[in-house]
């Protein structure tokens, strides 16, 4: 049984057709080809699969498409513009905030969603927000440098 | 994850009537995050999935009558940051502050971790501790159910298969009352508790004197676990330290915990026992600052 949900993914509608069972982060790597999103625990665990659903952080892997229908969803691909890095990316560039990479697309937009929300976090109000992403590098002192380095830096991207 | 028809109905009238026609057959869908998990895994193959994610009413949060009054598809996120739960029943915010992560929070609703009633989870134990009761709707009609006769088994409540959890009514807590939410983590923060406590005590502000509590505890038996008899111990009595260690080794010997990767059982009920104390004294002690 298939479903036709419309969906706003980094700006543009999108309308697809999804069997009820469908994940959020199928249909966005498979249906929509944006594989920038990655699949860790498939349980909510590690924060790999974050993206953003009318601006709020969840996990991709825990939300059927269907949740999405009539939504906005941001992916790590949304965050630059044209050439222009978001502010988070390019701390996360400056800083050394990642190591192997398959945690950055979720680390990423979930700091993003925390400089939205609170633009000059403290390292414990950091810490507390991104407590639920995981890097199994373990550089999570360079991903907390690169967030506070984003602070200083122009919110780019927008 | 196996097929499923899924209905997305707007009204809770059409909600209570697909319950009707296929509750045996059917599950109710709000955050997902827990429901997810067990469709993916095949713990669960429901021919029909009834999602409340278009269905509206049913998520404020409303003062009335010295109670607040609770939509099932309040968010943990919202709990935790309404400015009316933190003034009115900071204990509620701080419970739900300390479930899972951000994002689990941001989907995860009142109503189906209530509903899901596994064990180990936080809220629940708070809300039992506060009185809380539920509302219970199907199309024959509604009814409420203290939350200490909801729970029955692991997983298992007194929901119908036609029945939909539509609030939960928490009463706000008298004058000189103190409570808290302590949970053991022994591993990382968004982990599920080992042992979790919530107690609360309210005293009688010239003698001091424990007039009544609550003492529930998450993770160590079936359903979250109220000790009555513990409660008995503290009334009419003053804080101390013998008396705290009484109450402990009552409530140890009402647990029943598993061993799991949280902790053997012996250890849990060793927890139970210290987390009980340090819950009492702290609630105790928030009750008499309440007191001028």
């Amino acid at each position: 049984m298939t479903h036709t949900i419309r969906l706003n993914v980094n700006g543009k509608e999108h309308t697809v057709e999804v069997p009820s069972r469908r994940l959020l982060i199928d249909c966005l790597r498979y249906d929509l080809g944006l594989t920038g999103t990655k699949e860790g625990c498939s349980v909510g665990v590690c924060g790999a699969c974050t993206v953003l659903m009318d601006g709020k952080p969840i996990s991709s892997c825990l939300a059927l498409a269907l949740f999405a229908d009539g939504k906005e969803i941001v992916t790590v691909e949304g965050l630059a513009r044209e050439d222009r890095l978001d502010r988070v990316q390019q701390a996360f560039i400056d800083y050394g905030g990642f190591q192997c990479g398959i945690c950055t697309p979720g680390m990423v937009v979930t700091a993003k969603a925390l400089l939205d929300e609170n633009p000059d976090p403290t390292v414990d109000e950091i810490k507390e927000w991104m407590m639920g992403n995981l890097c199994r590098c373990t550089g999570y002192y360079k991903i907390i440098e690169s967030i506070q380095g984003a602070t200083a830096l122009e919110p780019g991207g927008e | 994850m196996r097929a499923f028809e899924y209905r997305e109905p707007d009204n809770l009238e059409e909600v209570l009537s697909l319950l009707h026609d296929h509750g045996e057959d059917a599950k109710i869908i709000a955050g997902g995050t827990a429901l997810v998990i067990m469709l993916n895994q095949r713990l669960i193959m429901p021919s029909y999935l009834i999602s409340l994610r278009k269905l509206a009413g049913l998520n404020s949060v409303d003062s009335a009558d010295g109670a607040l009054q609770l939509g099932a598809l309040v968010t943990h996120r919202e709990m935790e940051t309404s400015p009316v739960i933190r003034d009115q029943i900071p204990v509620l915010a701080e419970t739900f502050r300390q479930v899972a992560t951000l994002r689990i929070r941001n989907m995860a609703t009142v109503g189906g971790t209530l509903a899901h009633a596994d064990p180990s989870q936080d809220s629940p134990v708070t809300l039992m501790a506060l009185d809380a009761r539920v509302g219970l709707s199907s199309s024959g009609g509604s009814r409420e159910v203290p939350l200490d006769e909801f729970f029955t088994d692991y997983y298992e409540t007194v929901l119908q298969p036609d029945e939909l959890l539509t609030h939960v009514q928490v009463p706000l807590p008298k004058p000189h009352t103190g409570s808290i939410y302590l949970k053991f983590l022994p591993k990382t923060e968004d982990d599920y508790a080992t042992v979790g406590v919530a107690a609360s005590v309210e005293i009688e502000p010239s003698s001091q004197l424990c007039r009544e509590c609550r003492i529930v505890l998450g993770g160590v038996a079936p359903t979250p676990l109220r000790v009555k008899e513990a409660e008995a111990l503290l009334s009419g009595q003053k804080l101390a330290p013998e008396l705290l260690h009484k109450a402990a080794s009552v409530v140890q010997e009402h647990t029943d915990p598993i061993s799991d990767s949280r902790g053997a059982a012996d250890y849990k009920r060793e927890m139970a026992g210290v987390c009980v104390r340090r819950a009492l004294e702290q609630a105790w002690q928030r009750a008499l600052t309440e007191s001028p």
